[in-house]
């Protein structure tokens, strides 16, 4: 396949970045969306120009390092991770527009290399359960109701991407920060910190910037894990729950 | 695919020669229920011999036509369903109706930094926990079990050995930026950077990662043989020559760089495969994923010399290039014995 690339070029924070136009040959359609920027900086390397900066990690659609705005779509076409999506779903002679995620929560550092620390705030303030060590338990001391862990399970798939930010209008981060919230509060290793930790993260939340939620939906259509906009409700209605339950 | 399918059985594994299932074949008695140490190196052994299937002839199928018979599509899809999606995004090929093409790959080593009881290297206060260290695993790694040492170590160890160290309260001053270490740290750490941001060569750090994987699945993978093993230990000094001759890294150091940073990581790869090519050679033994040809037993199984090599191995380094020093430190088995394992 031979394509013609737009790509964002931005040298650093500072400096307003611009679109870049690449051409690529001999593209197989069996290659990753990854690998195909890797044939492409390859290029870019040996002809003493600087590749293009992206993220990636695991490329197995588990870790959400990977982040590329394609042709409009957060992920691009199909419903996965960038690293997960393969040339085959474009066609010979396409012209690809490659941006990064764009929210002001998550500004440029380099082309199309955001700082999602904001997520790992959101996380410190409540993702996590406090636990005391000691001994292990016995693997059946905490029954979980089957629903309970199919939903709690169901959230605990958010990879942290950041597509559902990248995708709303409004640059919202509830649909990641319900997936987390959702995950934790309904299990019983969750109860204690069950109201803190949905007052915690939601503020964490607003603090860093995000957008409002108006309910669009964006964010579900572009999650790769298929966190479903309910759990925005879900979140909603725990954050009800615990302002009435906690007097602060 | 992972072990865990892998383990389940009712797949059969085969090669391009009318359906050979090799594993069946060689091992009657286990047969598709081989350790993955096995089944990874007979799906590698065909694949050399230019049996393998696909485009390139890295692969061997995994054919889950009996299974999907037998227990049925629906218990299948419940189990692995998510698996075979995957596979499917990847190859556009339905593993439902097409035999699956799988192929062994590295995604663990065993072995890591040298720990005390405590977690703790021979820096003090920098622990390393998880994958990163050489303690809970031996010379195999039980299936899915990866998972386990990062938590065992984070949940259950640290929190009880991390504490004695910070109630010394070890750091009431901080290091001077003047202190000569510091000093020498960063003077090393720049002309590093700077020596592979001017080296401007023709090759780019992919390159070298390729080159160096390659030359570590062919000699120090999943079958090893002094033979092999000295040839890569030759090679490697060239290729870190050749390195420094010829990287191209663009750029500067005085900003985000992916370049310079897979530059720096191979400058440590080069390191650490010489090292692993080291220590492959002076285990004359085979044992867990170590399997050096040599030491085999008439049916192929990995045989053992637990007279000589019962320690686990602990290299001190000295300097780049330079020849590491051996400590060894003694297995001492009270309840259970190591024994040759046999699934002939
Ligand atoms: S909710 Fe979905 S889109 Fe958002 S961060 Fe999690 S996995 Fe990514
Ligand atoms: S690189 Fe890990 S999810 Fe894409």
């Amino acid at each position: 396949m031979k394509l013609t690339l737009r790509v964002w070029r931005q040298q650093n924070p500072e400096t307003p970045g611009a679109m870049a136009t690449y051409e690529v040959d001999n593209i197989s359609a069996d290659m990753s969306f990854l690998e195909m920027l890797d044939t492409l900086n390859e290029e870019l390397t040996l002809a003493g120009d600087e590749p293009v900066a992206f993220d990636h990690d695991c490329r197995e659609g588990i870790c959400g390092a990977c982040s590329l705005v394609i042709n409009g779509d957060a992920h691009g076409p199909e419903r996965t991770t960038t690293c997960q999506l393969h040339m085959r779903s474009f066609a010979d002679g396409d012209t690809i527009d490659i941006e990064p995620w764009r929210a002001s929560a998550f500004p440029v550092i380099k082309d199309l290399v955001v700082d999602r620390s904001s997520f790992d705030r959101i996380i410190q303030s409540g993702g996590y359960i406090s636990a005391p060590t000691g001994t292990a338990p016995d693997a059946h001391a905490t029954p979980v109701p089957k629903p309970d862990a199919d939903f709690a399970f169901e959230h605990a798939e958010c990879i942290g991407c950041g597509a559902c930010v990248a995708a709303c209008p409004n640059g919202s981060a509830m649909l990641f920060t319900s997936a987390k919230v959702n995950h934790l509060n309904v299990l019983p290793q969750g109860a204690p910190e069950r109201e803190t930790r949905v007052l915690d993260m939601v503020a964490q939340m607003d603090e860093e910037g995000f957008g409002g939620c108006t309910l669009t939906g964006e964010c579900a259509t572009a999650c790769p894990k298929g966190i479903p906009l309910p759990s925005i409700a879900a979140m909603n209605k725990e954050w009800l729950r615990a302002t009435r339950k906690v007097r602060r | 695919m992972t072990c865990g399918s892998v383990r389940f059985g009712g797949f059969r594994t085969a090669c391009r020669d009318e359906r050979d299932y090799y594993l069946e074949r060689i091992y009657p008695a286990f047969g598709n229920l081989v350790p993955r140490d096995i089944a990874s190196r007979a799906a590698k052994n065909v694949c050399d011999e230019g049996r393998g299937v696909g485009p390139g002839g890295q692969g061997v199928y995994l054919d889950f036509a009996e299974a999907i018979q037998r227990m049925g599509r629906k218990a299948v899809e419940a189990k692995y369903g998510n698996l075979f999606d995957m596979y499917q995004r990847i190859t556009d090929e339905d593993p439902y109706t097409v035999p699956m093409r799988i192929y062994p790959a590295v995604h663990y080593t065993m072995g890591g930094l040298w720990v005390d009881y405590d977690l703790q290297t021979t820096i003090p206060g920098l622990f390393a926990i998880g994958e990163a260290n050489f303690s809970d695993h031996g010379a195999n790694r039980l299936g899915a079990s990866a998972l386990m040492q990062g938590l065992a170590d984070g949940y259950f160890v640290l929190p009880s050995t991390i504490n004695d160290y910070l109630a010394r309260n070890p750091h009431t001053d901080t290091v001077d930026a003047a202190h000569p270490a510091v000093a020498e740290a960063v003077a090393e750490t720049e002309d590093r950077i700077n020596l592979l941001l001017s080296v401007d060569g023709d090759r780019t750090p992919d390159s070298f990662h390729r080159e160096i994987g390659e030359l570590m699945w062919e000699y120090c993978g999943m079958a090893r043989t002094d033979d092999g093993l000295r040839k890569a230990l030759a090679r490697i000094p060239e290729i870190r020559e050749e390195f420094w001759r010829r990287i191209k890294v663009p750029g500067t150091g005085e900003q985000f760089n992916q370049s310079l940073e897979k530059a720096n990581r191979i400058v440590d790869y080069l390191e650490l495969a010489e090292l692993m090519c080291l220590d492959a050679l002076h285990r004359a033994e085979s044992c867990g994923g170590h399997f050096r040809e040599e030491s085999q037993t008439p049916d192929g199984e990995a045989e053992r010399r637990d007279e000589e090599f019962s320690y686990a191995a602990a290299w001190e380094f000295t300097a780049t290039g330079g020849a590491p020093v051996l400590h060894k430190e003694d297995l001492v088995f009270e309840y259970v014995h190591p024994t040759q394992r046999s699934y002939a």
